[in-house]
Order: C-alpha cells, then sequence, then structure tokens
C-alpha cells in the first residue's frame, strides 16, 4: 500500500491450472487469485491439490495446461530457483536452509559480500543484523542457524525470501512445529509484510489461525477449487463443508442400503485405549459385517486411532479384546496373527514393495503369517494371485508385473488382496481412495460394502464425508486426537458430521501444538 | 524383445565368456585340464578353488545387502576363524575345530545383527566396528605369530580332493546349494527381498523385519567363517595381518556384478557367485598373462565398470544397448 501499488489489484494470477500424475488428476482446471498485501489462506484436505499447486506455480512440477502471471506479466518458471527470480518465494514446514551455516551466510548464501574475491564476513553480519531487525528479531548472527529454534529458522527463511526481492510469499504449513508464542511472531511478521503489499499464501490446517490471519480464503478439493470466500463472512461448518463434503442435498439420498441390520457379534473391542501424546484413550466397539467410520480433519487422530487398533503403534493403557478375550497388540505381526489386516495411507512408503511383483507382494501378509516354515508353493501362490487379480479386476491382469509400475487404484486393489489372502476379520483402511481414478473409486467403495456383507468387520478412514456416510454403519468423529462422539443409524448424515468437527471446542483446542 | 533372453543373468554370462576369451588368447593353455592321482588340475580349476573364498563370502553378503544393509567385516572375521581354526588344528579333531571355527563366525554375525537390527545402527558403521577390531581380535587369537599347523585333516579341507575336484570348490558349491534351499525353499527368500525392498510395508504387512536383518547377518557371519578356516587350511596357517585382507570389497563386488542393487530388495545367489567367479577368472588371467600384477586393479576396475553400465537400468540392460546403437545406426 505504502509502494504505489493498488491493494485490489491482483498480484498473483493463476488461470486454469490441471495436472496429472498418470491416469490420476491431481489439478483440474485451478484458479487462484492473490492480491498485493492480502494473506490468502490455501485450504484443503491431504491430497486436495494444495501441494500441487504450490510446485506447479512455482516450477518444482511442469503444468499440463494453465497460466500463471505475476503482476499482469505471464511466467513460466522450469524451477524453484527461476520462481524466485519472477517473484514468488516459497518457505516450506521443512526450512530449506543449511543447519551448519551461521545465520547471516544462510541470509546471504549464493550473494555473499565480495571484496577482491574474499566474503566480506563483517559487512555481512552487520546487514544480516540489519535485516533481521526489520523482522524484531535481535540474535547473534554468527551463530550457526541450526542452533536456534524452528520459528528463528523460519524467520530466517522468510527473511532471506522477502530480501531477494520476493513479492510473493508462499508459507506452506509455517506452524506447524510452531508454539504458541512463535505462532504470534510470525503473524506480526506476515501483517507486516502484507502491510509492504507483499502477498502471502498462507497454507494451513489450523483453521482458528487461518480465521486470525487470513484475508480471503480459497479452498481445493480432490484436485478441484472449491471456492473463493472472504474470511470474515465465511462461517467455519460452511468452510469445513466446502472442504470435506458436497452439498448435504445430494449425498442424503445415497445412504439408502445401510443400517438395517440385526445386531452382530463383536468382532473387536477397545476400552480405554490410547496413548499419551497421540490419541486420548478411547472406546471402541468393531462388529462383524459392520462398517465404522473415522471422520474429522487431518491431524485429528484418525490414521493414529487406525495404527493403535490394528497393534502398529503400541498403547500404553487400556485393554484390547479380539471375540471377547484380552490380546496384547504390540506390532503388526499381533495384528496379522489376531486377524488384522491394514491399508495404510501412504501406499508407496508403507504399502507396496514396488519391486516385487504383484503375485508376490499378494501373498506377502499371508507368508508373514504362516511363517517361515510353511512356504507357499509357487503353484499355491500362482493360484492366489490369480485369484484376487480376477477378483479385484486388478489391471494389467498380470501377476509377474513389478506392482511399482500399477496405477495407484491398482496398487490399492493389490494390497486389498494381500489382506484378503489373509482371510482377516478386521481390515483396516485408511483413505482407501486417496489419489485414485474416478472409476477405481467407485468400485472400491462397492468393495467394501461387499467384504462387509461377507462378514468382515470393517473400519475406514476417508475426508470424503459424502463417502464415509455412504458405507458406515457407524460413524467416529475426531476432533484434536480425541474421539468425540459416534453417529449411529439415522444419525449418520454429513450434516452431523460436520457440526460436530466444527463444534465449538475446536477452536480453543487447536491452539498451541499440532 | 527380451522373450529369447534369459531375463537375468545375460550380462554376467556375457561378460564371463568375453573374459574367458580373453585368457585364451594371453594363456593358450587356459582350457587345458589333466587328471593326476585323481585329481584335476588346470588353469580353470586354479579360477575356481581360488575363487572359493569370495564366492563364500558373497554367499552371505548377497542375503545382507538384499535387506539393504552391508557388512565390510567379513574379511575381519575370516582372519578371526583362521586364526582359532589354526590354533586349535594340532590339538583337537576337526569336528571340534570347525564347530569353534564357525560358532566364533556365528557370534560375530550376531554381533552385527544386533548392533543394525536390535540397535538400528547404520550397516556401514555398525559393521566397520568389526572389520577394525576383528583383526585385532585374530593377532590376540595367534599373539601376533603366523600360527602354522600340520593337522592331516584340516590341511586336507584346503588342499585335497573329492571325485577330482578340489575340497573348497566342492564345499562352496554344497554351501551355494545348502544357502539356496533354505532361502529358496522357505519363504526366507521372498521376505527377505520385501525386507529390502521396503522395510517399513514389510513390518506392516507382518514380516518380523529384525529377525530377518539378524538371520542374515549370522549367514554371512558363518560365511565367512568358512572361508576362514578354507583360506587358513590352504597356507597350512593363519596369518592375522593379511588373511581375507580387502577380500570384503572382492565379495560386495561379486555381489554387485551378480546383479543385486545396494538399495536392497531383489537378489539371486548364483549370480553372486558368478561375480565371485568373475573376479577370480580376470585375476587369474591377468597373472597367467604375465603382466605385472598392479594391472589387476585396473583391468578389473574397468570390467566391474562395464559389467554394471551392461545391468544399468537407464541404459535398460544389454536389450537397450542394442537398441541404442541400432537407432543412432539409422
Amino acid at each position: 500500500m505504502q509502494n504505489s501499488l493498488d491493494p485490489a489489484a491482483s498480484l498473483l494470477e493463476v488461470r486454469g491450472i490441471s495436472k496429472s500424475f498418470g491416469a490420476v488428476h491431481a489439478l483440474q482446471q485451478v484458479d487462484f487469485t492473490l492480491r498485493a498485501g492480502e494473506i490468502h489462506a490455501l485450504l484443503g484436505e491431504n491430497g486436495a491439490g494444495k501441494s500441487t499447486l504450490i510446485k506447479v506455480v512455482t516450477g518444482v512440477f511442469p503444468r499440463d495446461a494453465g497460466i500463471v502471471r505475476i503482476s499482469g506479466e505471464e511466467i513460466a518458471p522450469r524451477s524453484a530457483k527461476a520462481a524466485l527470480g519472477a517473484g514468488i518465494a516459497t518457505v516450506y514446514q521443512e526450512v530449506n536452509l543449511l543447519p551448519n551455516l551461521s545465520v547471516a551466510q544462510n541470509l546471504f548464501l549464493d550473494r555473499q559480500p565480495m571484496r577482491f574475491g574474499i566474503v566480506r564476513e563483517r559487512e555481512m553480519r552487520r546487514r544480516a543484523k540489519a535485516l533481521l531487525a526489520d523482522f524484531g528479531l535481535d540474535i547473534d548472527v554468527a551463530a550457526p542457524l541450526g542452533n536456534y529454534s524452528v520459528a528463528v529458522q523460519h524467520v530466517t527463511a522468510i527473511a532471506r525470501a522477502v530480501d531477494l526481492s520476493a513479492r510473493v510469499l508462499i508459507l506452506d504449513e509455517p506452524t506447524a512445529s510452531l508454539d504458541r508464542h512463535e505462532v504470534e511472531i510470525l503473524f506480526g511478521i506476515m501483517r507486516q509484510l502484507a502491510g509492504r503489499g507483499i502477498g502471502i499464501v498462507f497454507v494451513s490446517h489450523f483453521l482458528d489461525q487461518v480465521y486470525e490471519i487470513s484475508d480471503r480464503i480459497t479452498v481445493l478439493r480432490n484436485g478441484r477449487l472449491v471456492g473463493e470466500r472472504e474470511t470474515a463472512s465465511l462461517p467455519r461448518l460452511e468452510l469445513i463443508r466446502m472442504m470435506l463434503g458436497r452439498e448435504l442435498a445430494e449425498t442424503t439420498s445415497e445412504r439408502a442400503s445401510v443400517g438395517e441390520h440385526t445386531v452382530r457379534d463383536v468382532c473387536a473391542s477397545y476400552e480405554g485405549y490410547g496413548k499419551a501424546g497421540y490419541v486420548a484413550p478411547f472406546n471402541l466397539e468393531l462388529r462383524h459385517g459392520e462398517v465404522v467410520g473415522l471422520a474429522g480433519l487431518l491431524g485429528s487422530g484418525r490414521t493414529e486411532t487406525a495404527r493403535l487398533v490394528f497393534g502398529a503403534e503400541r498403547a500404553d493403557c487400556g485393554q484390547a479384546r479380539v471375540e471377547g478375550a484380552p490380546v496384547r497388540l504390540q506390532s503388526p505381526r499381533d495384528g496379522v496373527r489376531h486377524g488384522f489386516g491394514y491399508c495404510p495411507e501412504e501406499r508407496k512408503t508403507d504399502g507396496i514393495v514396488a519391486e516385487l511383483t504383484v503375485r508376490e507382494n499378494i501373498v506377502l501378509a499371508l507368508q508373514a503369517k504362516r511363517g517361515l516354515h510353511r512356504p507357499l508353493s509357487r503353484r499355491e501362490q500362482d493360484e492366489i494371485a490369480r485369484r484376487y487379480v480376477k477378483m479385484l479386476d486388478i489391471r494389467p491382469a498380470d501377476p509377474e508385473r513389478p506392482v511399482g509400475l500399477l496405477s495407484g487404484g491398482n496398487q490399492q486393489k493389490v494390497l486389498l488382496a494381500r489382506w484378503l489372502a489373509t482371510s482377516p476379520r478386521l481390515l483396516v483402511l485408511d483413505e482407501p481412495t486417496r489419489g485414485i481414478d474416478v472409476g477405481a473409486h467407485a468400485e472400491i467403495i462397492r468393495l467394501i460394502r461387499e467384504l462387509c456383507d461377507d462378514g468382515l468387520s470393517l473400519l475406514v478412514i476417508s475426508s470424503e464425508l459424502d463417502e464415509i456416510v455412504t458405507y458406515s454403519d457407524r460413524v467416529v468423529v475426531l476432533r484434536d486426537r480425541a474421539h468425540v462422539e459416534e453417529l449411529a443409524g439415522e444419525a449418520v448424515d454429513v450434516g452431523n458430521i460436520l457440526a460436530v468437527i466444527a463444534a465449538d471446542g475446536a477452536v480453543t483446542a487447536h491452539e498451541g501444538r499440532a | 524383445m527380451t522373450a529369447l533372453l534369459p531375463r537375468r543373468g545375460l550380462a554376467q554370462i556375457l561378460a564371463l565368456i568375453v573374459i574367458l576369451a580373453v585368457d585364451r588368447v594371453v594363456s593358450p593353455q587356459f582350457f587345458d585340464l589333466r587328471l593326476q592321482d585323481g585329481r584335476l588340475f588346470g588353469s580353470l580349476i586354479d579360477v575356481l578353488n581360488r575363487g572359493t573364498p569370495v564366492a563364500l563370502l558373497s554367499l552371505g553378503m548377497v542375503l545382507v545387502i538384499a535387506t539393504r544393509g552391508i557388512d565390510l567385516s567379513v574379511g575381519a572375521v575370516m582372519a578371526i576363524c583362521g586364526a582359532i581354526a589354526a590354533s586349535l588344528a594340532d590339538s583337537h579333531g576337526l569336528p571340534v575345530v570347525l564347530a569353534a571355527a564357525l560358532g566364533a563366525g556365528l557370534v560375530c554375525g550376531l554381533w552385527n545383527g544386533f548392533l543394525v537390527a536390535v540397535l538400528g545402527m547404520q550397516p556401514i558403521v555398525a559393521t566397520l566396528i568389526l572389520m577394525v577390531a576383528g583383526r585385532g581380535i585374530a593377532q590376540l587369537i595367534t599373539e601376533g605369530r603366523i600360527v602354522t599347523f600340520s593337522s592331516p585333516d584340516l590341511v586336507w579341507l584346503g588342499n585335497g580332493s573329492v571325485l577330482g575336484l578340489p575340497v573348497p570348490v566342492v564345499i562352496a558349491l554344497g554351501m551355494l546349494i545348502l544357502t539356496g534351499a533354505v532361502v529358496r525353499g522357505s519363504a526366507l527368500g521372498l521376505l527377505i527381498e520385501a525386507t529390502g525392498g521396503n522395510a517399513r510395508a514389510s513390518e506392516l504387512a507382518g514380516v518380523g523385519t529384525r529377525a530377518m536383518i539378524l538371520s542374515v547377518y549370522v549367514w554371512c557371519g558363518v560365511c565367512a567363517a568358512l572361508a576362514g578356516v578354507i583360506a587358513a587350511a590352504d597356507i597350512m596357517g593363519a596369518d592375522a595381518n593379511n588373511a581375507g585382507l580387502w577380500l570384503e570389497l572382492d565379495a560386495i563386488l561379486a555381489v554387485v556384478i551378480g546383479g543385486t542393487s545396494l538399495f536392497g530388495g531383489r537378489f539371486s545367489l548364483v549370480l553372486a557367485v558368478f561375480g565371485a567367479l568373475i573376479i577370480q577368472t580376470m585375476n587369474t588371467g591377468i597373472l597367467l598373462s604375465g603382466y605385472p600384477p598392479e594391472f589387476n586393479l585396473l583391468v578389473k576396475a574397468v570390467v566391474v565398470l562395464a559389467v554394471l553400465l551392461l545391468q544399468s537400468p537407464k541404459l535398460s540392460g544389454v536389450a537397450g544397448i542394442a537398441a541404442r546403437l541400432r537407432r543412432t545406426k539409422a
């Protein structure tokens, strides 16, 4: 505003950006507008496309379609460095600076003040000190950056970016590892920079912080733009609805087939089960032939609950029972032994063994369960692989293909096959439809219903509320790493879930750390 | 397009054939074999016999590397176990000597496995400890001397023959078959490959990844012990300073030439042994050629580079190279 920029003028304009990874549309026709001097929150669940959008705009990923303009001028950066040259700086959650160099060296890396080919250390320190003073930071700039807190490192990264004449500053989850006081300092700096006419994109999943700092909010879901709103006129419930679900009217009709069966036997139960600093103790009953959904925002403790239930994480309190008998779940092996299966959210890092074939990936859990001494013969392996490739329609239908070469949806089916081959009693699915194209998406939801009809007990996590209500008999809603409510029968609908997630408690409890 | 060719091993087979052909050129008698006192002699037998220690080491090393680990201590373990065998040879029977030496190898393997699997140390650092300390331990056992022995049983292990073949070769073959039977006959092979390919995913699938990792280091230690005993039996003595010196590098090289990635996952026992043979064929050829042995290292480096290039996924194997050549010609 001070520097003659019209505050209403758009500084960064993104129009019709699309980006696909294989068959998966990570971004489809996304628009985004950042005005000078505004703090603009970019929101969405995991996989909504926030990071992809940032990476496409800053040239880390090439884009498939669309244009990016900065102050009306079209740019097409090929790398983060080129984007910086065009005036777009990005500071990631994991600060990309060198902790072993001094603060001053980090600030002036690549552009140290030189004289006769020698770095002018004192001059550099003086300038570094002055630069940081602008940000209200008075520290010893000669000390290694790694000696300082994450907050200071963030401010250093921001100072460096701004000093490199950035006009657009993208902050990706900057507050995730800061405490309340540090967040205040950071917000002060953000306001100051916005006052200078810099446009700031703020990516965060802390909604209270978004409401505190941002002027405008853009929401993405499944790679599409849901909408852009002014923060002040957007109620929290409406925001969460934008992030998680479609309009209520559309979804209620889909939930017809669920909920008309008799009470079934309990498959596994958890009493006062929890782990300090991970998930607050919870009670959970999982019955045969029933789907229980876990709903909540990112970081609310959904995945944590799933890992405790399966045995991937050890509980420090409470009692787990399988078919009524007390059990100890110390490791995934214990879970597998008791007939549990777990398809994790991160398919690539925690699920598939990319280099091994479809067949080997499918028989892996069954073989681990049988133990070393009872190897499945090659004929048995072939038989199992063929059966599941056919049953789940895995494509290409070649059991000898390395699983890493399959699409995301087919990899997900291979993981399902891996667990189905063990004839489990309980299957835990963490975001089973994430990053999967539409066709496979519907198929996996159909499979979930079928499995459940066969008497399997399912615990399913999904960020898609309209999806979760279509297959869940009961939905457990989580907030701030605690189970806050269980909805059953007629109460399972998107509106109720949203209301619980957005309940007032969330505002205060989200403060402080993640 | 690769349907007619074996999926794996083509590069290694080609390399061995080329090296054998070169050996035939530098030494016309290379393929000559003669039977004397019921035992075969000739350069080819020499290659097999001399290649035994590295072949044995590579059998253990390939499993360790398949779990995404590495064992730098095998040379030192050879020295320890050779020293133990030599010290006991003249006072105890062969079963006791073997049990003591192999037992020591097993303990060494357990130690490495404990550091890596239980304490979670990086394999290269964890096994470096024993690599350094092991030679010291071996010197303590031999009290700094070269311990010689004359026990005919142990000497036979290094110099005897069975069905015309040197005993070490028969032992190595036996170990290859035994390891293959254990690894591929049980589910161990699949679970090791899964652990090396993606330890986190395997763990979540219920694979006991720690047990896998521990067991491969133990087996590596046992293989190294056997190699150490054979090396000692061969020279009828134990030299704590030089036994197995730098052989860990040859073993790693053999595994890599055999197509097993240092990033773990898929492995092949047979091709690892093939790798050991390739190395030894080169060594023997250079000795026979009369060039100074200094050339050995250079030639080795060039051949290794060639084999690795042939396997490189960027060149997508032999077929890829052929396709590229054709394209550049066109």
